[in-house]
């Protein structure tokens, strides 16, 4: 139970942290924080069900992740050299 | 504790290798296995061969897996659980999956133009370097595009077809991961192009975190990720379970951010805007089929027990949604970023035919799908022929005049967008009825009031690119429209489609109401 409770305030953690950081590397640092969340919480309810299937969830959520780093560091990557600037304030050309 | 006891008990011979039925599970194989091949081709053939190589093969693989679904679906009657319960292959499945193929050739069509130059020869280059000027002269391309969208395609095809919440997110990844790539490859307003691929990252990553924590919490609570074990878990306990509760909440805000449903809507305007437009058809009508499709499953089987606890929210989402989609439409003046408040408010009517939570309520939506997918690719094709010097021209006070200049795409277009807004004899009006309907047979009528309402709203800001087109004179230094044969190829079927789901929708609508019939496998 108390994990749980950990792992939802990670999770709020990481959603806040998405919500007010600028940088868009911390703003995505704060998204695999939610996700790791996700993992704990899975893992903890696993153990409470008592069967595997959250323990291996977790595994999957973990590749996932990865291969969402290797896109998300690439397209901010992208940005960066073209802008000289990863704050997602200064990305701003559409709207309205 | 018991999960220790568990795992004392899985000795190693006891773990057996799981079945798979690689004839259901055939077209989605199919097209991961050619987007594997195409990868191989990247990394073994040389720059000047790959496209000729990459346009074929993706068109084979699309191709193929179209045909081994429509014999699935002819064959037996498809009501399936594959791969050890992860996926389910039932007709409305089938349909959904033959749907996105289809739609992923016509949006090939549009990808494979290479006159239409909407792609940069090499994503690495800064915009404006010696690199891009390099590239644009020696005429490369990135032809790791056609891998990608297939991975895609796949994705969306796994998507629709997940039985279980594990495999949903992993294909929900897999069907994101490429596009937002994708989205970064324009070639010209560079800038614009990686905003909107930067902005869709952050932003689906963020909501695909708020679809996995919903998981989590679902799994607590029913102890599995199966749809159907999450479906008995509530039934036997018919007290509001705060754990229930939040699971479903967070899940929706995942599936209800792919489909654009307010309030995660505001990607989708930047997003649309920035991309490049092959690929912006492509999300427009794939995206949102994998996104509805996967979002019925979801409420159709998974949380079918609890729909008087979701019904009020999905209300609540279906009615912004529709309005704000349509209100704000009006006030656009780039025709690409009207296009998607317009798919947005699309979206909203999509969700009533899933609130209807009927046969008649999936049909309609299946049908609803097939119908606006085409009509949508037909119009985005129609914005990559009209061009100025500097690309494709966006901005609404450049089509001014183009009825008189030449009558036959604005006619085309016209009549696209008479199909958004449902007028008699275009697919759009029998979708729209089909949704409707199953909605007040479901007991939802404010909702098709709203609906009814947001169409009117709708009718003025298409009626008003009408006007323009038609009734202003043309500017001297107006936009050209270049026209190759690809991409009329994919106008002329987009409005072959939408002319004869209009005229005789019968036949279609008997395919997706067969296909409803049995609802879903679970």
């Amino acid at each position: 139970m108390n994990y749980l409770i950990l792992s939802a305030i990670l999770f709020t953690i990481g959603a806040v942290g998405v919500l007010v950081r600028r940088n868009a590397i911390v703003v995505f640092m704060c998204v695999e924080l939610m996700l790791n969340a996700t993992n704990l919480a899975f893992v903890s309810f696993s153990h409470q069900h008592g069967n595997l299937d959250g323990q291996i969830i977790a595994f999957f959520v973990m590749v996932v992740a990865a291969a969402e780093v290797v896109v998300g560091l690439a397209i901010i990557m992208a940005i960066f050299r073209s802008r000289r600037s990863s704050s997602v304030d200064d990305a701003n050309l559409l709207k309205y | 504790m018991t999960g220790s006891a568990v795992l004392n008990t899985v000795a190693i011979g006891d773990i057996q290798a799981p079945h798979l039925e690689y004839g259901q599970l055939g077209p989605m194989l199919l097209v991961f296995g050619v987007a594997v091949l195409g990868v191989l081709v990247e990394a073994l053939v040389g720059r000047g061969w790959r496209q000729f190589i990459q346009v074929p093969l993706t068109f084979a693989g699309l191709a193929g897996a179209f045909v081994w679904i429509l014999v699935l679906g002819v064959k037996d009657k498809p009501l399936h659980v594959a791969a050890e319960g992860a996926v389910g292959v039932d007709a409305p499945t089938l349909f959904l999956q033959g749907t996105i193929l289809v739609l992923a050739l016509v949006s090939l069509l549009l990808i494979a133009d290479r006159q239409n130059g909407a792609f940069t020869p090499q994503a690495s280059a800064l915009p404006g370097s010696d690199a891009e000027r390099e590239g644009i002269a020696s005429g490369t391309v990135q032809s790791e595009l056609y891998p990608l969208m297939l991975f895609a395609v796949g994705g969306m095809m796994l998507f629709t077809a997940a039985n279980d919440l594990l495999t949903m997110f992993v294909a929900l990844e897999v069907m994101s991961l490429p596009l937002y790539i994708m989205c970064g490859l324009a070639r010209r307003r560079r800038l614009l192009s990686q905003e909107a691929a930067v902005k869709y990252f952050l932003l689906g990553a963020f909501s695909s975190a708020f679809f996995l924590y919903g998981t989590a919490l679902l799994y607590g609570y029913a102890g599995s990720v199966r749809l159907s074990d999450i479906a008995t878990a509530t039934g036997n306990n018919a007290g509001s379970e705060p754990l229930l509760l939040a699971g479903i909440a967070l899940l929706s805000v995942g599936l209800l951010f792919k489909l654009g449903a307010v309030p995660f809507q505001a990607w989708k305007p930047d997003v649309y805007q920035g991309a490049p437009t092959p690929v912006t058809a492509l999300m427009a009508s794939c995206t949102l089929v994998a996104a509805v499709g996967a979002t019925l499953r979801v409420f159709y089987v998974a949380l079918e027990n609890m729909s008087w606890d979701w019904r009020p929210m999905m209300w609540g989402v279906a009615i912004l949604t529709m309005l704000v989609g349509a209100i704000i439409a009006i006030t656009q003046t780039d025709l690409k970023r009207m296009l998607a408040y317009s798919s947005i408010a699309h979206a909203g009517f999509l969700l009533t035919g899933v609130i209807a939570t009927s046969q008649a309520g999936l049909s309609g939506t299946l049908f609803y799908l097939a119908a606006y997918g085409f009509t949508t690719i037909g119009a985005f094709a129609v914005i990559t022929m009209v061009r100025d010097a500097g690309g494709e021209a966006g901005h609404l006070s450049r089509w001014a005049g183009l009825g008189k200049r030449s009558p036959v795409v604005a006619g085309v277009f016209a009549f696209f967008l008479l199909a958004f807004a449902g007028i008699p004899l275009t697919s759009g009006f029998t979708g729209k009825f089909a949704v409707f309907k199953a909605a007040i047979d479901g007991g939802a009528t404010p909702l098709v009031v709203v609906g009814v309402i947001s169409s009117a709203i709708a009718a003025f800001f298409y009626l008003r690119v009408i006007v323009v087109m038609f009734f202003s004179e043309p500017a001297a230094d107006g936009p050209a429209v270049v026209t190759t044969i690809p991409t009329a190829a994919a106008v002329a079927l987009g409005a072959t489609v939408t002319v004869v789901l209009g005229v005789l929708p019968q036949p279609m609508l008997d395919v997706a109401g067969q296909a409803a019939s049995h609802l879903f496998v679970r």
